[in-house]
């Protein structure tokens, strides 16, 4: 997911490079000196130099290839706001979404509702915008995208329907994926949730 | 006659509504502080009370009614960090990032892993005891020891001056030696973080930084009271 949104990024701009697949159960030693702090991915390496953290990387990314494709708006309050956003997506989906895939119960009751309340605020921050951005895909819609290729796990594991509960979104979201850059690096949301419940049954086989 | 009528008119020019809400022990809300006073910049403050926050607040942050909340002319702004970018990129002078992209995501990394990674894992040695401290302490020094190692050949974070990541590591300075004598453990010394040590004194005296540093006392108070709280619920181990 977060890997996804510098690759979209990248795309986005039309700049060349070469990609390194990562087993994070097998961590490379390239990955490791690079990022010997957290050692996850993504790892943007530029010139030998690395960038971590993928909206520091995106960030990075239009700062240095500020000719094309601008991803951030120029104004500083414009920006204040993406930024705002962005950062509300990372501390809200991503932990709300986990709830409601890994709970049972009351928890992910819980969860699900917490999980629809913010998808429920992003709707109403994007109002009637094509993207979060304006008239332009931009940061918040690049960090809020990558998400997309989880919905239908989310709809099973959780039992929910987004579309009911939040029609803006998914219009979005499919605004979104006619982008190149999008629909190229995003994968298929039935493969997503397969791989997920692939990796949940090895799980309860080796315990 | 012309020219004090150009003065009138930069002085209208000058006049811009700016608002901090904060509280007098926020540590974020201090950073803004920081960023302001040292770029020169003229606000008013609203200090807010936690137990009883104002509706002001709560309309201009009702996603996490919190503080700071810095407005500009009506405009409202959230989260530190972000108000943080926001002053430099529309205040010049002083600045707190540096220029170069590289070196400007280093700084957003540090300033993300210090309230990401080290103030939560010192806090969590703040409210736990018995064995659940002990290992809470590993893993806050672990954390320190990667911010100790940044220092290395330089005054600040930000090297000869005070930068973004310096004010995002500002609660180092006074609040850690307080939650360290309330609840009794020691995180940093002169033989492991010599560096953080010296960079403690640099940045707690450094001018500007040292008018704003909220009462200790009253800090020890305050957080005497969150530990009784803690320590009450759990079962020491």
């Amino acid at each position: 997911m977060f890997g996804m949104r510098v690759r979209i990024a990248l795309a986005e701009k039309g700049i060349k490079y070469e990609y390194k697949e990562e087993d994070l159960k097998n961590k490379s030693p390239l990955l490791l000196e690079m990022n010997p702090i957290k050692k996850q991915i993504p790892v943007l390496i530029h010139n030998g130099k690395p960038v971590c953290e993928s909206l520091i990387i995106v960030q990075y990314i239009d700062e240095v290839w500020n000719d094309k494709s601008p991803l951030l708006p120029s104004d500083p309050y414009q920006r204040a706001q993406a930024r705002f956003w962005a950062d509300f997506v990372d501390k809200k989906v991503f932990g709300d979404a986990q709830k409601v895939c890994s709970t049972k119960g009351e928890e992910q009751e819980a969860g699900k509702k917490e999980f629809l309340e913010t998808l429920k605020t992003l709707e109403v921050e994007l109002g009637d915008k094509p993207y979060f951005g304006g008239e332009t895909f931009g940061y918040v819609d690049l960090s809020f995208i990558t998400f997309y290729s989880w919905f239908h796990a989310y709809e099973v594991l959780g039992n929910i329907n987004i579309e009911a509960e939040c029609p803006k979104i998914i219009a979005w979201a499919k605004r979104c994926m006619q982008k190149e850059a999008v629909a190229k690096t995003l994968p298929d949301q039935k493969k997503v949730y397969e791989e997920h419940v692939a990796r949940l049954r090895k799980m309860f086989v080796s315990e | 006659m012309a020219s004090s009528a150009m003065v009138t008119a930069n002085q209208l020019i000058i006049m811009e509504e700016l608002k901090l809400f904060r509280t007098w022990s926020s540590p974020f809300a201090l950073r803004v502080v920081w960023a302001l006073d040292l770029k020169g910049i003229q606000y008013d403050t609203i200090f807010e009370d936690i137990s009883n926050k104002s509706s002001l607040l709560l309309q201009y942050n009702p996603i996490y009614k919190k503080v700071p909340v810095l407005v500009h002319n009506g405009k409202p702004l959230l989260e530190s960090l972000v108000i943080l970018e926001y002053i430099d990129e529309t205040w010049k002078q002083t600045p707190l990032l540096p220029e170069d992209p590289s070196e400007r995501a280093t700084a957003r990394f540090w300033a993300k892993f210090g309230d990401d990674k080290v103030l939560p894992s010192i806090w969590n040695v703040f409210i736990k005891q018995g064995k659940d401290q002990e290992e809470a302490i590993v893993t806050a020094q672990e954390n320190l020891g990667f911010v100790e190692r940044q220092l290395t050949g330089k005054k600040f974070f930000n090297g000869e001056t005070i930068g973004l990541v310096d004010l995002a590591f500002g609660w180092l300075a006074n609040l850690l030696s307080v939650l360290e004598e309330v609840c009794g453990a020691t995180l940093i010394d002169h033989e492991k973080f010599p560096l953080l040590l010296e960079w403690i004194q640099n940045f707690a005296y450094a001018p500007i930084i040292k008018e704003s540093w909220p009462p200790r006392d009253k800090l020890i108070t305050k957080y005497q009271a969150h530990h009784e709280v803690y320590t009450s619920k759990e079962a020491p181990k």
